[in-house]
């Protein structure tokens, strides 16, 4: 059990394995998990990313949809505005067209009324005169008592 | 307790002999043929499977190699994070190659003691000790490679009057110098001793106790060497757990400025 010369062949064994293992496995290996290692973190750090942009567009979401509720519930309220106008102005002009349907008929009416009483007149100037000309037919010349007539006849207008 | 070892019958030449290791030459210059060759293989194993794994290492969903293969990595890399406060570009790697050579080692003690000795003999193998950290040369070639780190980053970081200073004039100041000197010698030179010391009493004891299991009658073997087994998965990782953090920590303190 004596310390020989097989230690100087296991001290060169030992270096040339540690320099390998230094030089060609284990820069690759830990390289090799270091990056894994960045890529598990950034993979993470990306889906914490996309949770809060879900969050953000969640948000917008909901405020667009606020946003159109509101101004649909605008358009109604003016719409129903509207509505209300044209029922109103519907209202007016129905009622205007119905006070000159109403003077056109009086107007109508009157014209017909004057022109009755036109006729009335003329029948009655013409019977009155006629019956005075009948009356003095015997002895009053016609020719002579025009003026007179048209007097009376206009005094009955 | 090489020659007459194997000429020893019974008992304890079977426990000599799965204890001896395959060598060649005389002295310091004994090669253990076996601590030499499997550690190489495992190490051979350790890189070829990584590198398998770095070489499809994507960013994406990885592989059934490559997650095993980060999953190591990262555990290695919290356990730096834990100690060491700094940059180096050497530091994990070490580690990482610590924890898995190591791991490596020590599973080769799961392995049944006489299958790879059987194999050895049907191929003309006499010897074959297939544990490189009951060798105390495996243990050690590691630990004081951990210990010249140790020194070269002290002097490194602190320079070289930086680190004497520390020697020096620390714990008690430049009053007891001797002493200081003597205690800081001491706490550094003990670094690698318990180091390698502590891998290799565990994993030889543990060792040991298969080959003393193995003696049994057939009948009662799996009884105890089931639950020693079991109770050598953890020592075996905690072993290679403990090598590692304490070259990161050691290395962490060499590291630090005072």
């Amino acid at each position: 059990m004596s310390i020989n010369a097989t230690l100087i062949g296991q001290m060169i064994t030992f270096a040339l394995l540690v320099w390998f293992t230094m030089k060609y496995i284990w820069p690759p290996l830990f390289d090799s998990l270091e990056e894994r290692k960045k890529k598990i973190a950034d993979g993470l750090a990306a889906a914490e990313k996309g949770q809060e942009q879900i969050i953000l567009a969640e948000k917008k979401a909901i405020g667009v949809i606020k946003e159109a509720k509101e101004q649909s519930s605008e358009i109604v309220t003016l719409a129903q505005k509207r509505a209300n106008e044209i029922v109103e102005e519907s209202k007016d002009t129905a009622k205007k067209e119905g006070e000159r349907l109403l003077l056109a008929a009086k107007a109508q009416i009157e014209q017909e009324m004057q022109q009755a009483k036109e006729g009335l007149r003329q029948q009655v100037a013409d019977l009155a005169l006629n019956a005075a000309e009948q009356i003095l037919n015997a002895e009053i010349d016609k020719a002579k008592h025009q003026d007179i007539i048209t007097k009376v006849s206009k005094q009955l207008s | 307790m090489s020659t007459e070892a194997h000429a020893a019958e019974g008992a304890t030449g079977y426990i000599i002999h799965h204890l001896t290791p395959l060598h060649f030459g005389e002295g310091f210059w004994t090669l253990h043929l076996d601590t030499l060759f499997f550690s190489a293989v495992l190490g051979g194993l350790f890189v070829w499977f990584f590198k398998m794994a770095a070489d499809k290492a994507t960013a994406g969903v990885p592989g059934l190699v490559q997650n095993f293969a980060e999953m190591l990595i990262e555990f290695v890399d919290n356990q730096v994070k834990d100690s060491f406060h700094g940059h180096s570009k050497l530091i994990a790697p070490l580690a990482l190659t610590i924890f898995c050579w190591v791991f490596l080692w020590n599973f080769m003690d799961l392995f049944p003691v006489d299958i790879f000795p059987l194999i050895g003999s049907i191929m003309g193998i006499e010897y074959l000790r297939v544990v490189p950290s009951t060798d105390l040369n495996a243990t050690f070639a590691m630990s004081i490679s951990v210990f010249f780190l140790i020194i070269f980053y002290s002097i490194k970081i602190k320079g070289p009057w930086g680190f004497a200073k520390e020697l020096m004039f620390q714990p008690f100041g430049p009053w007891l110098l001797p002493f200081n000197l003597l205690l800081k010698l001491v706490e550094e030179i003990a670094k690698p001793i318990s180091l390698a010391l502590r891998l290799f009493g565990n994993l030889y004891a543990g060792e040991l106790i298969f080959i003393l299991i193995a003696l049994l009658p057939w009948y009662i073997q799996p009884v105890l060497s089931f639950p020693w087994a079991i109770f050598h998965i953890l020592i075996i990782t905690l072993q290679a757990f403990i090598f590692m953090v304490l070259t990161i920590v050691y290395l962490s303190m060499a590291h630090e400025d005072h």
